[in-house]
């Protein structure tokens, strides 16, 4: 218990730290910001308490906040995604339901499940993300444009990072 | 109440996302720059509006009060221009001369009021009783005779003027002394008529029409004007004579109002020479 809660800990760390100090300078194509950062709140064990799931989103959100200068922009999004992460969870849940102490993993429920699981509530973070952004009606579509082409990349980051942190075993490397 | 909390409570999820994302937008709008300006500008606008719209009827219902107290202000700014004082600038001129006796005095006068365009027209001047102004004094300026003086208050008189249809004075043609009598009737404030004139007179048009001295308000020979129109109607006996005035009266400022010292002297004798004979 303790062991996971460090793993998940450095994982918050390792996360943020690429995400501040990488990926926040990466603009493809000068509409594309991938947020690898969401990775952590969406791979939080599924038994973690709603309440507890809040609070540990704004704190997220703030951390990469603070190294942005933007307070309150990812704070904002990563709540929302907290906010829909348990009903999406129940929805696209199995037939027999979640083990326990299961984590939403790419190697033990899926490619398909995973890439579904996360595209939702990508799309939803970053939705609200560029938007607060934006903070107006204009260009609502060139923002959209970016919200989709954004997740696909930062839903195509999380496939491969999972790949890359994950053993066959089903055990979390970091 | 206590439904009130347990349904708080059962929402405790949503309760603390809505205090959190809450949080998240004061955060924004409170640290970003565009994000503020935003929210203020939207706000701003919108309280602008509402207010825009309260004041709209507000100041329509004070709109009554506003005017009261514009016209206290104007009236009092009014008081305190120089041109409300009453300014006593010039004095009768009275010439002590123990050779000849003083017959007329001279008192300047400042119009304060004037009409031209009505078929009675007055004039108001800024000496009164006080400044030994009497009714029936004669009125003139320098280019020509004026009317004369109806009502007297302490600072004022009123003027009859010339231009009044009842107004009526004994002019005379300059060249030839024949009199008559002088009217308005009503039309060009620039033209009056000159009646009672035999027809037998020679009359020219530019002769010259003064005053008679006869009606104890003017002296003699004050410039009345000059005949511009001289006719002469089949089947009356007099002519029918047009005299342009020599006094313009709608730019009138100052004028003389004159006293005739003797006047009542004169009256006396007349009224006492009619009265005997008619007994």
């Amino acid at each position: 218990m303790i062991i996971e809660i460090l793993r998940i800990f450095l994982r918050f760390v390792v996360l943020i730290t690429i995400q501040v100090l990488l990926l926040n300078n990466v603009q493809l194509g000068g509409i594309i910001n991938p947020f690898l950062y969401v990775m952590f709140l969406l791979t939080l064990p599924i038994q973690v308490p709603r309440l507890l799931l809040l609070l540990i989103g704004l704190v997220t959100g703030l951390s990469v906040d603070i190294f942005q200068n933007t307070m309150g922009k990812h704070a904002s999004a990563c709540l929302v995604l907290c906010f829909f992460r348990p009903t999406w969870l129940k929805m696209i849940a199995p037939r027999d339901g979640y083990e326990t102490d299961a984590v939403p993993g790419i190697r033990k429920f899926g490619l398909r499940w995973f890439a579904a699981y996360s595209i939702v509530l990508i799309i939803l973070h970053h939705f609200i993300l560029f938007y607060i952004e934006l903070f107006r009606f204009s260009e609502f579509f060139t923002t959209f444009l970016r919200v989709i082409l954004s997740s696909i990349v930062t839903l195509l980051l999380i496939i491969i990072t999972q790949y890359l942190i994950t053993k066959p075993a089903d055990r979390n490397v970091i | 109440m206590r439904l009130l909390f347990l349904l708080l409570w059962r929402n405790n999820f949503t309760l603390l996302f809505v205090i959190l994302q809450s949080f998240c937008i004061f955060l924004l709008v409170q640290n970003n720059k565009f994000q503020h300006a935003s929210v203020l500008n939207a706000t701003n606008d919108g309280v602008a509006k509402v207010m825009e719209g309260v004041s709209y009827v507000t100041d329509y219902i004070h709109l009554r009060d506003n005017n009261l107290i514009l016209a206290n202000e104007n009236s009092t700014l009014r008081n305190a221009l120089k041109s409300s004082q009453f300014i006593n600038d010039s004095t009768a001129v009275t010439i002590r001369d123990t050779i000849s006796k003083q017959l007329y005095s001279y008192t300047t006068a400042k119009v304060i009021n004037n009409s031209v365009s009505m078929r009675n027209n007055y004039l108001t001047l800024n000496k009164g009783s006080l400044d030994g102004i009497q009714p029936r004094n004669g009125v003139i300026t320098a280019s020509g005779v004026i009317g004369t003086v109806q009502q007297v208050s302490d600072h004022y008189c009123t003027v009859m003027s010339l231009l009044h249809t009842k107004s009526k004075l004994s002019a005379k043609l300059k060249k030839s002394n024949f009199f008559g009598s002088l009217v308005w009737d009503g039309e060009n404030p620039r033209e009056v008529l000159l009646k009672e004139i035999d027809k037998t007179v020679p009359v020219q048009k530019g002769d010259t029409v003064v005053t008679t001295g006869f009606s104890k308000r003017f002296p003699e020979n004050v410039m009345i004007g000059v005949v511009s129109e001289a006719q002469l109607n089949p089947g009356s006996n007099f002519h029918s004579i047009k005299v342009r005035l020599s006094t313009r009266f709608d730019n009138l400022s100052y004028v003389y109002i004159v006293q005739n010292l003797m006047r009542d002297e004169q009256q006396a004798l007349e009224d006492s020479t009619l009265s005997t004979n008619e007994e």
